[in-house]
């Protein structure tokens, strides 16, 4: 007689919890929760140490790598209170320029310029969207789809900032330490920050106006002050990516506008899973480095690139980060049958 | 209607709607006092739901006043007007469906109004919402409050309307058609609760179409019929109304 087997999942985990309080009783559940959390900051940390094993290239793509992901926890934090954003170049324009201006114009230094740079593009950018924060779904896409493009050519055509040809020789950096380790702290600090306030009440409520916000209003809730400010915390994201780059590149111009920067983290959003933060991070972290990567195949790199986007969204349309994560809290082993 | 002082708290004032063709609200005025059970009553299509949300600011008159505590609020937000101390349930329940039902009391809570009321912080917000579901018979005991909303049957979710409202701590309570879609004895353990309610001062107008709790519970009851008010009287009054009767079994009168 055969023995025949049929595999078996079970929820592994905690049982003893209750809302954000665990009950640890052993150094392996501690490991089991403090893992997956611990495990991609400190290899985000020691990335840059490496430079001379992985070469400044990559370092480099690390960097891109970080600017893509702010963008990409910008637009997850906008879509937790039902914004779905087409134009997170918006955010990461209105940063560049402001911190170009500020720098070109006025001479501030890079410590300066960054942070006015990032508040004051997410102020203007919540200014800017506080007439359409009452549309929702696609209404509220198209209208940021156009706002990076309508500044574009409101730039080019009078001829402000540098008009088509941008503003150049913008001061540098400080150093290559501060280069990589500033976008790599201000992804882990967003990542965690949002996670963070999305579960307190703060959070609630925001994901209480995606879900239905008749119910909110009928909650005595302003609606359009929480998205307004989801929209500016957001942005401030977007905005700090723009500001980064605009030092990184010592040059900001009208690609700051450019659809990629609207597309991508959307891409990665959808690629890691939308809702957790830890999804659209991860996506930017496997879409950025695999498009650098394919450079080896010269012009079928698009073809690899987006048959490998198509796979993955079709095989995990949850999105990757969730599918690891609820892989991560089952086991599975082989029992027994008949 | 007992209340000594009889103080009106919301005021009506010839309101009036029109969608497309239809006058779905036609000048219609009431008043409610201070500590009464309103009934609104009629027939389907009759405007009742249209009347609440143009007190409650979702819909905005196309003429006509609406006076809340003395202060008008013709036009208002509907959190404007929450705040100031109106609350309503939904007819067609609207739930946070991910969040644990107790989860789903917290975005009222956070509100400013119960943060000056209440005060609170994260952690303690929980607790409050937790009391409120058991006010409303959520089993603590077996855990109904911790539930995933979406998981709830229809007469919890009926509730947790109701608990939301309470959250708000306010001084008019708007149920529209709380009971359609309970079971008896789900409307049977509710009814007390809103009697509690409105015997503890609270000032309630409920919609309904189960007339005999209504009439049970109601101090006074309007009728609507066509968007018209045609009667307005205790419930021994409206129940015996010609013109009630005929609105809704339809005899040669109309409305």
């Amino acid at each position: 007689m055969t023995v025949r087997y049929r595999k078996e999942r079970l929820d592994r985990g905690i049982k003893a919890r209750c809302e954000d309080m665990f009950a640890l009783s052993s150094y392996r559940e501690m490991l089991y929760l403090l893992l997956p959390r611990v495990l991609p900051v400190v290899a985000l940390l020691t990335f840059p140490l490496l430079k001379g094993v992985v070469g400044l290239y990559w370092e480099k793509v690390l960097v891109i790598t970080c600017a893509i992901g702010l963008l990409a926890l910008s637009w997850d934090l906008m879509a937790s209170v039902g914004l779905v954003s087409l134009g997170q170049a918006l955010f990461f324009g209105a940063g560049a320029y402001l911190t170009g201006f500020l720098n070109n114009s006025l001479g501030w230094p890079c410590f300066l310029t960054i942070p006015c740079g990032t508040v004051g593009g997410a102020l203007f950018c919540t200014f800017l969207l506080l007439p359409v924060l009452r549309l929702r779904g696609v209404y509220f896409a198209i209208v940021t789809l156009t706002l990076p493009l309508l500044l574009t050519r409101f730039i080019e055509a009078s001829k402000i900032l540098g008009g088509n040809q941008g503003l150049s020789a913008l001061s540098p950096l400080p150093n290559i330490w501060f280069e990589i380790y500033v976008p790599v702290l201000a992804v882990l600090v967003c990542l965690f920050g949002f996670r963070r306030l999305i579960n307190e009440d703060y959070g609630l409520v925001l994901q209480g106006i995606r879900d239905n916000d008749l119910a909110v209003m009928s909650g005595a809730i302003n609606i359009y002050k929480f998205k307004a400010q989801a929209v500016f915390i957001g942005g401030v994201a977007g905005a700090f990516a723009g500001a980064f780059m605009t030092h990184y590149y010592q040059f900001v111009g009208m690609p700051a506008f450019a659809l990629d920067y609207s597309i991508l983290p959307l891409t990665c959003a959808v690629l890691g899973g939308v809702g957790a933060f830890a999804g659209p991070t991860l996506g930017a972290f496997i879409l950025v480095p695999l498009s650098e990567a394919l450079r080896a195949f010269g012009t079928l790199r698009v073809v690899f690139y987006s048959a490998i986007l198509i796979i993955c969204i079709v095989g995990l349309p949850e999105g990757i980060f969730h599918y690891i994560q609820r892989k991560y809290h089952q086991f599975e082993r082989m029992v027994e049958v008949g | 209607m007992d209340n000594a002082e009889g103080q009106v708290i919301l005021k009506v004032e010839s309101t009036s709607k029109r969608f497309g063709g239809l006058l779905a609200v036609d000048k219609v005025s009431f008043h409610v006092e201070k500590g009464e059970l309103l009934g609104i009553i009629g027939p389907n299509g009759s405007g009742k739901t249209t009347l609440v949300n143009l007190i409650t600011g979702f819909v905005r008159p196309d003429s006509g006043k609406v006076f809340f505590r003395g202060s008008d609020i013709t036009g208002k937000k509907p959190y404007h007007i929450a705040e100031l101390g109106m609350a309503r349930t939904f007819q067609m329940v609207k739930p946070f469906y991910q969040l644990p039902a107790f989860k789903n009391l917290i975005i009222p809570l956070y509100s400013p109004r119960v943060k000056k009321l209440r005060g609170g912080k994260y952690g303690e917000r929980d607790d409050v919402a937790i009391d409120l579901l058991e006010e409303v018979g959520f089993e603590r005991d077996s855990f109904v409050p911790y539930k995933v909303a979406s998981s709830l049957p229809h007469g919890y979710l009926k509730r947790l309307e109701l608990a939301r409202c309470l959250a708000l701590r306010s001084d008019l309570l708007i149920l529209d058609e709380l009971f359609s879609g309970m079971s008896m004895s789900e409307v049977a353990s509710t009814l007390p609760i809103i009697e509690r309610l409105n015997g503890e001062g609270l000032s309630i107008i409920m919609v309904e179409h189960r007339l005999r709790e209504l009439f049970r519970a109601a101090d006074r009851v309007i009728t609507l019929n066509f968007g018209r008010k045609i009667a307005d009287g205790s419930p021994q009054e409206v129940m015996e109304s010609e013109t009630v009767k005929a609105a809704y079994l339809g005899t040669e009168a109309e409305g």
